[in-house]
């Protein structure tokens, strides 16, 4: 998938290994991306200001500096490049610092290259959302009027409460990227409350929209992190 | 003040509660006395007959011991409970029985019935006395039920026997009745006990009237039920106390008043200490006995020591706080003591000394008196002690503590006092003979200095003689013309006399202070050495070396070794014990009370063992024996063996402490190592995991818009980095085959170049960045190693090198013979290691302290690099190079016995 304009998207890759390099490189050159690299920190922070990137793909260990650190510096340099960052580490902590430092979403290795492409399309159409929304978001069966503020599953109307609204409208906006606990306990409710009322909304929402609230289909739960709108490519 | 002490009392007494606190917790077992006024008024049918309504109500109660002496309803009330069976000792060819508290123990019934709690042990039981067993019981946590008769109570004692005419010698001390949590008073008027005697229900018939003529006599009775009332009475005034000042209800009870009685070597002072008892009890007060060491003591001889140590051991059991303390004089240490410590009665003997003595030397009683203040005095004449059979000491027996004055002291006074004489010849030429008595006091007070009291005093005689011998007229007799001479002679006598004897005290109080002065320079010493020890093996030396010097006894010390104590020092050096000693010290650790010789508990042993306490708990146990018979310690000994003791006790606890703190710190070091370790095995896992999965999922779903060099590359990518994985997994399971011991290397005769070409082989892909250079030296001998391995350690040398050396550079290889080895060593160009890490860098996971952030490389290469070569005899170290930046990593193997170059065998 390309950008609307005429210039293909760019992704920078930052990894220390060559070899996870040199397949990134080749599988994702040949879904069309324009595909810059880097080995080290320094590296990857010196590309960035040379070029225009639109996707960073961020490996946390690398040898010069911490990949969490990198993220810092590039969040607290005014860019807001989605990051998507790439781990070894299966421990949930780090992934959610990850995200609260501005990373946009995280692939645990090993991954399948599908996973890695859904995520850049992700990252990818997220960024356009952000320069002009879409109004009405569709899903499967879902369908969201983000104008009318109507929600419909199979062409019937769901009624919603306020919250559990804003709640979808949060997802449908960031659809296909995962968010925090934290992060939507603080746009939907203002203020840091606890995870239990969020996993409450969570349920009484996937009631009324999901054709089997038991396994869910729209809205994902990331074990440990927050849950993710699964968007339609 | 009436509002503080008000406030005081209406809150819960810390004491109180404790002694509460102490009742419920701990799971300590109930103790319940039945206490009868004497035998056969139905103690132990009363015990039965409540511990049978106790099975009914399906609590498990067993008879540990019942004595039915033949009455036959107590007989038939055993019926039904199970009795544990007695212990049969042998004692002196006769079998006796025993209750067997260690079955009981072991049966851990609920509630155990004891019977006859004052009951005396056969020797070679484990407590002398059975009221003993039971403390061991209820600490274990069983219930018991027990009987006791009132003439059996230790402060009671005298009183009774005073009543009977009947000294009873089984005592069961105070302190078991006010621990028991529930006394029942089993009562039958004189009366009806008279007539169940006579009907012969509690002796059999032929002792009965025996009985009735000597002690069954109503009178007698009368009055022991009275004592038994009043005892219980008592108790229950007390238990209501306790309650209200436990729940801190404003009671009735008087401002706390509190009793000291001052012991002293005088065999009365026992019935003084019962005396006191009495008094405290009937006041509600607490109370305390006190000794005052004075220079005095130090004259004692040793058995009235042990008297004044019994004396106290009695006032403690009987459940007084007892205290020795040293003061000039005896009457102002006591008011002393009493004043700091709220005393409001003090208990004293009367004197028994003469008028004359107590003009002389004055009254302790009559200075206390006097000095007292506010705190009421009670004198109490000295009874005639004739049942204890004791009389006091004679003076003569008395053993100085002093030295004893030597013929030579009086041989030396003597020649003073001759050289007085002279002085005094020359001086008369010039004055006149008022002056030459003063040479003589000079000489008199000499002596007194130099060789104490009696040398002074006989000096003062032959002064007092020669003076009048050589200088009152007439000249060279005894008798004397003048009576004013008369006068003068006899206030010289008095004078040297006087001065003698005030000389010679102070010389005796120099002289305990200096003993006194040599045992706290010794202990200063002794805590200035345990500082300085580091080991706990140095330590416990030091120890029993200091014990067994400072009180001229043999040690041993044992320490807890897992669940049992084993002996870790001796002096003389000492390395196991009997059976007998062991299970008394194995008792005392696990009890925390001291045991063996001359102690409580298990007496035969033949050491006593102590207990070494600090206040977090016990740490060992010290066992102590000489040849010499008696105590083993005298209260002065056992004092300064606590002082000893408690430092070694607390140097000890230091030193576990420290281990303690040190393994804290490894267990941590190794969990950060164990947690890095993870993050490096998932991180070298996961990365060849995720080109490899990358790249097939990429051919898999993309096949078609992949040309032919990126599916090339793709499946390069897959190949290589599945070799990857398959190396690391190998160095894993080599690594695990090391640290089970699970590699035994083969040993055959190699050409080094072989294994050398075989490794670069394997290595090819992984060196094609690198140029390689290989250096053998010609004519090598064969050498005796697993080729198998020695390829992996190539390998692993090359893989390192190649890994950390930049792209371009070149990696040497070159092997040599020196004197009795060959050197294999592998050089690279890269940044070398830092010398800090030159040993570590072997360590199985060194690089994994740097995490992730490492470049994909297992942490494993050079530690098996060292297991194998170590395993095939050879060594390897990591240096770097002298010549250039790089590392050099060097292998050395030893040269086969008998060693043939390649060509010599090929020959």
């Amino acid at each position: 998938m390309t950008s609307s304009g005429s210039l293909p998207a760019k992704i920078l890759i930052v990894d220390d290994e060559p070899p996870i390099r040199r397949f990134l490189r080749t599988s994702l050159a040949a879904q069309g991306y324009d595909i810059v690299e880097a080995a080290s920190a320094q590296d990857a922070l010196g590309q960035l200001g040379r070029n225009r990137v639109d996707v960073l793909v961020l490996d946390l260990g690398l040898p010069d500096m911490d990949g969490l650190e990198v993220l810092k510096h590039i969040r607290e340099s005014g860019s807001n490049v989605p990051v998507i960052v790439l781990t070894s580490r299966t421990n949930e902590p780090e992934k959610v610092k990850a995200l609260d430092l501005g990373a946009d979403d995280y692939v645990t290795k090993p991954f399948g290259i599908d996973e890695l492409l859904a995520r850049l399309r992700a990252a990818l159409r997220h960024r356009l959302q952000q320069q002009g929304e879409r109004p009405i978001f569709k899903s499967g069966d879902l369908a969201v009027d983000l104008v009318r503020r109507t929600v419909t599953v199979r062409g019937e109307d769901v009624k919603l409460t306020p919250r559990e609204y804003d709640l979808l409208r949060l997802l449908v906006a960031h659809a296909g990227k995962v968010l925090t606990h934290k992060f939507i306990l603080r746009e939907v409710w203002g203020a840091e409350t606890d995870v239990q009322y969020l996993r409450i909304y969570i349920r009484t929402l996937r009631q009324k929209i999901e054709p089997t609230p038991e396994a869910p289909q729209y809205i994902l739960t990331e074990q440990g992190v927050g849950y993710r709108l699964k968007s339609v490519d | 003040m009436t509002e503080e002490r008000q406030d005081r009392e209406s809150r819960p007494s810390p004491e109180a509660l404790l002694k509460q606190a102490s009742q419920e917790a701990q799971g300590r077992g109930r103790l319940k006395i039945f206490l009868g006024a004497a035998p056969g008024v139905g103690k132990t049918y009363e015990m039965l007959s409540q511990a049978r309504q106790r099975r009914l109500d399906g609590v498990d109660a067993v008879i540990g011991v019942v004595e039915t002496h033949g009455r036959i309803e107590t007989d038939l009330l055993t019926k039904g409970f199970e009795t544990v069976p007695k212990k049969r000792i042998l004692y002196k060819g006769q079998v006796l029985a025993e209750m067997d508290l260690d079955a009981i123990l072991q049966r851990r019934p609920r509630v155990v019935l004891v019977d006859e709690l004052a009951h005396t042990n056969a020797p070679g039981s484990r407590h002398p006395k059975r009221y003993m067993d039971v403390e061991e019981l209820l600490a274990a946590g069983l219930d018991v039920y027990s009987t006791l008769n009132v003439q059996h109570i230790e402060s009671l004692n005298d009183v009774v026997a005073k009543i009977t005419h009947v000294h009873v010698r089984e005592t069961v001390p105070d302190s078991i009745l006010d621990r028991a949590d529930e006394v029942e008073l089993v009562d039958l008027t004189p009366e009806d006990l008279i007539k169940r005697l006579m009907e012969g229900k509690v002796y059999m018939p032929a002792q009965a009237e025996q009985a009735i003529r000597n002690y069954f006599v109503p009178g007698n009775l009368t009055a022991l039920r009275e004592l038994a009332l009043r005892q219980t009475a008592q108790r229950v005034d007390e238990q209501m106390v306790d309650f209200m000042r436990a729940h801190a209800i404003a009671g009735p009870w008087e401002a706390s008043e509190r009793v000291l009685v001052c012991v002293n070597e005088h065999p009365c002072s026992t019935s003084l200490i019962r005396y006191a008892r009495r008094l405290a009890d009937r006041l509600h007060a607490s109370w305390g006995a006190i000794h005052i060491e004075t220079t005095r003591s130090h004259r004692l001889s040793e058995r009235e020591r042990n008297r004044i140590a019994e004396a106290l051991r009695l006032a403690q059991q009987l459940g007084a706080q007892a205290v020795t303390i040293p003061a000039a004089d005896a009457a102002d240490g006591i008011v002393e003591y009493a004043q700091t410590n709220n005393y409001t009665h003090i208990v004293i003997a009367r004197s028994d000394r003469s008028r004359w003595s107590e003009l002389v030397r004055g009254s302790v009683t009559h200075r206390l008196i006097r000095r007292a203040g506010g705190i009421s005095v009670h004198v109490i004449a000295p009874e005639q002690v004739s049942q204890t059979g004791e009389t006091a000491a004679p003076v003569a027996a008395r053993a100085r503590l002093t030295a004893a004055p030597q013929a030579r002291d009086y041989v030396e006074s003597l020649i003073v006092v001759l050289i007085a004489l002279v002085v005094g010849v020359l001086l008369q030429q010039i004055l006149g003979i008022g002056s030459i008595a003063l040479v003589f006091l000079t000489a008199v007070l000499v002596i007194a200095i130099a060789h104490g009291l009696r040398p002074a005093l006989m000096a003062s005689v032959a002064s007092a003689l020669a003076y009048n011998f050589f200088f009152l007229p007439p000249l060279y007799t005894f008798t004397i013309a003048d009576p004013e001479n008369v006068v003068t002679l006899f206030f010289f006598t008095l004078t040297a006399v006087v001065t003698s004897n005030l000389t010679a005290r102070v010389r005796a109080q120099a002289l305990v202070a200096r003993g006194r002065a040599k045992m706290t320079e010794d202990l200063y010493q002794f805590s200035r050495k345990l500082a300085g020890v580091v080991t706990l093996d140095d330590l416990l030396w030091a120890t029993v070396y200091q014990i067994a010097a400072m009180l001229k006894v043999r040690v041993v010390l044992l320490l807890p070794e897992g669940e049992t104590i084993a002996v870790r020092a001796g002096y003389p050096p000492e390395d196991s014990l009997d059976d007998a000693d062991l299970a008394a010290a194995k008792w005392v650790w696990q009890t925390g009370r001291e045991a063996g010789r001359a102690s409580d508990t298990l007496p035969g042993v033949k050491r006593l063992f102590l207990p070494m306490r600090t206040a977090r708990g016990s740490v060992g146990v010290v066992g102590l024996d000489s040849d010499r018979s008696g105590p083993l310690l005298n209260p002065d000994q056992r004092r300064l063996y606590d002082a000893l003791a408690d430092q070694a006790a607390l140097a000890i606890e230091r030193i576990d402490l420290a281990q303690d703190v040190d393994r804290a710190r490894i267990a941590a070091e190794t969990e950060k190592l164990r947690s890095a370790m993870l993050t490096s095995v998932s991180h070298d896992l996961r990365t060849p995991l995720a080109s490899i999965l990358g790249s097939a999922t990429s051919l898999k779903t993309y096949r078609s818009t992949l040309d032919e060099a990126e599916q090339t590359q793709l499946i390069d990518t897959i190949q290589e980095e599945a070799e990857r994985l398959n190396r690391f997994i190998s160095s894993l399971l080599d690594m695990t085959r090391l640290e089970a011991g699970a590699i035994q290397p083969k040993s055959e005769l190699i050409d080094l170049g072989d294994v050398v070409g075989s490794a670069l082989r394997r290595a090819g892909t992984l060196l094609a960045g690198h140029k390689v250079k290989i250096e053998l030296q010609p004519e090598l001998p064969m050498v005796a190693l697993d080729p198998v391995l020695f390829e992996q350690v190539l390998f692993n040398l090359l893989d390192n090198a190649a890994k950390y050396a930049p792209l371009g550079t070149t990696i040497s290889l070159t092997a040599e013979q020196t004197n009795q080895s060959i050197a294999i060593r592998v050089m690279d160009e890269g940044d070398g290691i830092p010398e800090a890490d030159l040993e570590r860098i072997f360590d199985k996971f060194y690089r994994a302290r740097a995490g992730d952030r490492q470049r994909a490389g297992t942490g494993l290469g050079l530690a098996i690099c060292r297991g194998f070569v170590e395993a095939m005899g050879g060594t390897i170290s990591a240096a770097n190079r002298q010549d250039r930046k790089g590392a050099v990593f060097t292998i050395r193997l030893p040269m086969p016995a008998h060693s043939q170059t390649v060509r010599e065998q090929a020959a």
